[in-house]
């Protein structure tokens, strides 16, 4: 069984190898996304965007690392936190408000992975919550981060100086923030793809068989605690991009952001799109963001029902909804 | 910094009685650890469902029967809160955890978390999120016994006791009876255990029951302390994980002396740095990871 595992393995990374990109699925997702501000409302489709990306950049770590961190809120609302003040204290632009708050996340993904991949599996679990309650502590009681309120009123500045962000253009009688819009589907773009690069290198290839198995990993003479700790620090990057991102365009960093709750939804979003599938996680994180705002007017009953799923995929569709799909797809032909 | 030893004595008093809950708690997950490889997400709302059955039973329960004067008096509810709890647990294991044995270890985490939510958002909708009393504490636990330096409520002393009783009660069901030596063994290696005729999923839910039942118990015990509300468990839970990682999931002993310990340190710290109590168990949890990744009681695996 596991012979044959392994053949199956390296038939894969030669078939990586010999194909070349295909850049007609990314076209196409493109000019959806492009089009989407016109017929969905814009704040919206720029959530979901962001939340995808936070969900690629977790499943990064979980689906290609074979990582369960239930922390990763702390990445995503710590950065949130990170850019507010770098906007609306600091006044830097935008790109530059963003970068450092990626940056910021990327180093406190250095220090909490040093800690946490001295444990494995459930552990790893355990440890990665209890140390993001540390950040979401210090949310709570640092003297700028604004306590219960949050940060409020981040304002969105010039891009480079020079591109009004907040700016709308008026179509059909809307008011669209189009110079926004487009940013948030560049820096999401840009983030999924270096996603999608890193996870068809020879770097994603040495995770998943890490994740495969761990040990023989060890024995061909991989740095197995090297490429974890590289996968967190760039899971985490991204997690802080995406949350950045967020912060920019709802104007806000919340508490809901850091807490333990946003964690548990970012492997709700990966299980239940497919862990371990590049697409899955945008299914989740859409599926996820759209099912909170069509249930919030029921009040805690969404969190019944986010739990209920959460039940259900564990039980009975452990694949998610891309990994059932490309199964049954490999079954028929 | 000038700190009266009262003030340090004091709360070092309120730490040990969090830290005996913490004790409770973190016994109850290393033993459905050990047997079942479930870190049970879910220990939190069972902790929660414990106070509100003790809740329920005493405020509601006549209502709902149409007759006010029926009440389910403490002492009851210190007995039907941990069987109601673990019944309610046998039913999860029964019917959803046993069919996670078979995969990932992550999984049971993930299902239990999803049980979380669940319990957690229907009393949340019934009930307030700031919390009810408990009005059934019995009256031979009121008032305050003078230790010196302080007076220290009856009921609080009543709860360490009790605590403490119950931890070393699990502790000698399962290093000292026969059905402790089963739980080991099934806990070291189900298969042969299997083999010698031992009913070991029969022995999981049992273990799935005694777990949860004594986060009930935590539960029930906690609710005359702090206010009865549907978010006490989740807070609870996380600093109950960082205590089993510190200690170390292996050993029941180190389970309770690390609880004990880490209540009394958080509630030191409050004396002399209160913005760092919430989160010195978790700075403690990183710094015994650096330096003995097992845990303080742990064997490396």
């Amino acid at each position: 069984m596991q012979a044959h595992d392994l053949n199956q393995t390296s038939l894969n990374v030669v078939r990586m190898a010999d194909s070349r990109p295909n850049y007609l699925p990314w076209g196409m997702a493109l000019a959806v996304c492009a089009a989407a501000p016109f017929f969905i409302y814009p704040v919206f489709a720029m959530e979901l965007m962001c939340f995808a990306l936070f969900a690629c950049a977790f499943n990064l770590l979980l689906g290609f690392g074979g990582l369960l961190s239930f922390g990763h809120a702390c990445f995503f609302g710590g950065a949130a936190y990170l850019s507010g003040h770098a906007l609306k204290v600091w006044g830097l632009t935008p790109e530059l408000g963003i970068l450092f708050a990626t940056a910021g996340a990327a180093v406190l993904g250095l220090l909490i992975g040093l800690v946490a991949i001295r444990r494995q599996g459930i552990y790893f679990a355990m440890v990665t919550l209890a140390l993001a309650q540390i950040v979401f502590f210090a949310c709570l009681q640092l003297p700028m981060t604004g306590g219960e309120d949050g940060l409020q009123g981040i304002p969105k500045g010039r891009l480079l100086g020079l591109i009004d962000l907040s700016a709308t253009v008026s179509i059909g009688g809307q008011q669209l923030p189009l110079a926004l819009y487009f940013f948030v589907l560049a820096i999401t773009f840009g983030g999924y793809w270096l996603i999608w690069r890193t996870v068809n290198s020879p770097f994603g290839v040495a995770l998943k068989a890490i994740r495969e198995n761990e040990a023989r990993a060890l024995s061909l003479g991989y740095r197995v605690d090297r490429y974890k700790l590289a996968a967190f620090v760039m899971s985490a990057a991204l997690a802080g991009l995406a949350g950045a991102t967020k912060a920019l365009v709802v104007g806000l960093a919340s508490l809901t952001d850091v807490s333990w709750h946003m964690s548990g939804e970012v492997v709700l979003m990966t299980l239940l799109g497919g862990m371990g599938t590049l697409l899955g996680p945008v299914v989740g994180a859409v599926t996820v963001v759209s099912l909170h705002h069509e249930l919030s007017s029921l009040g805690s009953w969404v969190t019944v029902t986010i739990g209920s799923i959460f039940v259900l995929c564990v039980l009975a569709f452990r694949r998610g909804i891309v990994g059932e799909i490309a199964h049954r797809l490999k079954k028929t032909f | 910094m000038d700190i009266p030893l009262q003030a340090v004595l004091s709360q070092a008093m309120l730490g040990l009685n969090n830290g005996a809950f913490y004790a409770l708690l973190s016994l109850g997950l290393a033993v459905i650890f050990g047997m079942l490889n479930v870190v049970n997400f879910a220990h939190g709302a069972f902790y929660m469902l414990g106070a509100f059955a003790a809740l329920l039973g005493f405020d509601y329960l006549g209502r709902f029967l149409g007759d006010e004067s029926l009440r389910m008096s403490f002492w009851a509810a210190l007995i039907l809160g941990p069987l109601i709890v673990g019944s309610i647990g046998v039913v999860v294991e029964k019917t959803m955890l046993q069919r996670l044995y078979k995969v990932d270890h992550l999984y049971g985490l993930l299902l239990t978390f999803g049980l979380a939510l669940i319990f957690e958002g229907v009393f949340t909708n019934y009930f307030n999120v700031s919390g009810e009393p408990y009005n059934g504490k019995p009256e031979i636990l009121e008032g305050a016994f003078d230790l010196g330096f302080m007076f220290f409520p009856k009921y609080r002393l009543f709860a360490i006791v009790l605590s403490l009783a119950v931890c070393f009660g699990v502790w000698y069901l399962i290093e000292r009876t026969r059905l402790g030596s089963y739980l080991r063994a099934g806990t070291e290696n189900p298969d042969v255990t299997r083999a010698f005729g031992i009913d070991v999923p029969m022995l999981r839910t049992l273990t799935y029951f005694l777990g949860v039942a004594l986060a009930g118990l935590a539960g029930v015990v906690a609710a005359p302390i702090y206010s009865v509300s549907p978010k006490m468990g989740s807070d609870l839970i996380i600093i109950v994980f960082a205590v089993v990682v510190i200690g170390g999931m292996g050993s029941i002993m180190g389970a309770i002396v690390t609880g004990l310990a880490l209540g009394l340190l958080e509630g030191v710290v409050k004396v002399f740095y209160p913005p760092l109590a919430n989160t010195v168990i978790f700075i403690v949890m990183a710094l015994v990871l650096l330096w003995r990744p097992a845990g303080l009681f742990g064997k490396e695996a």
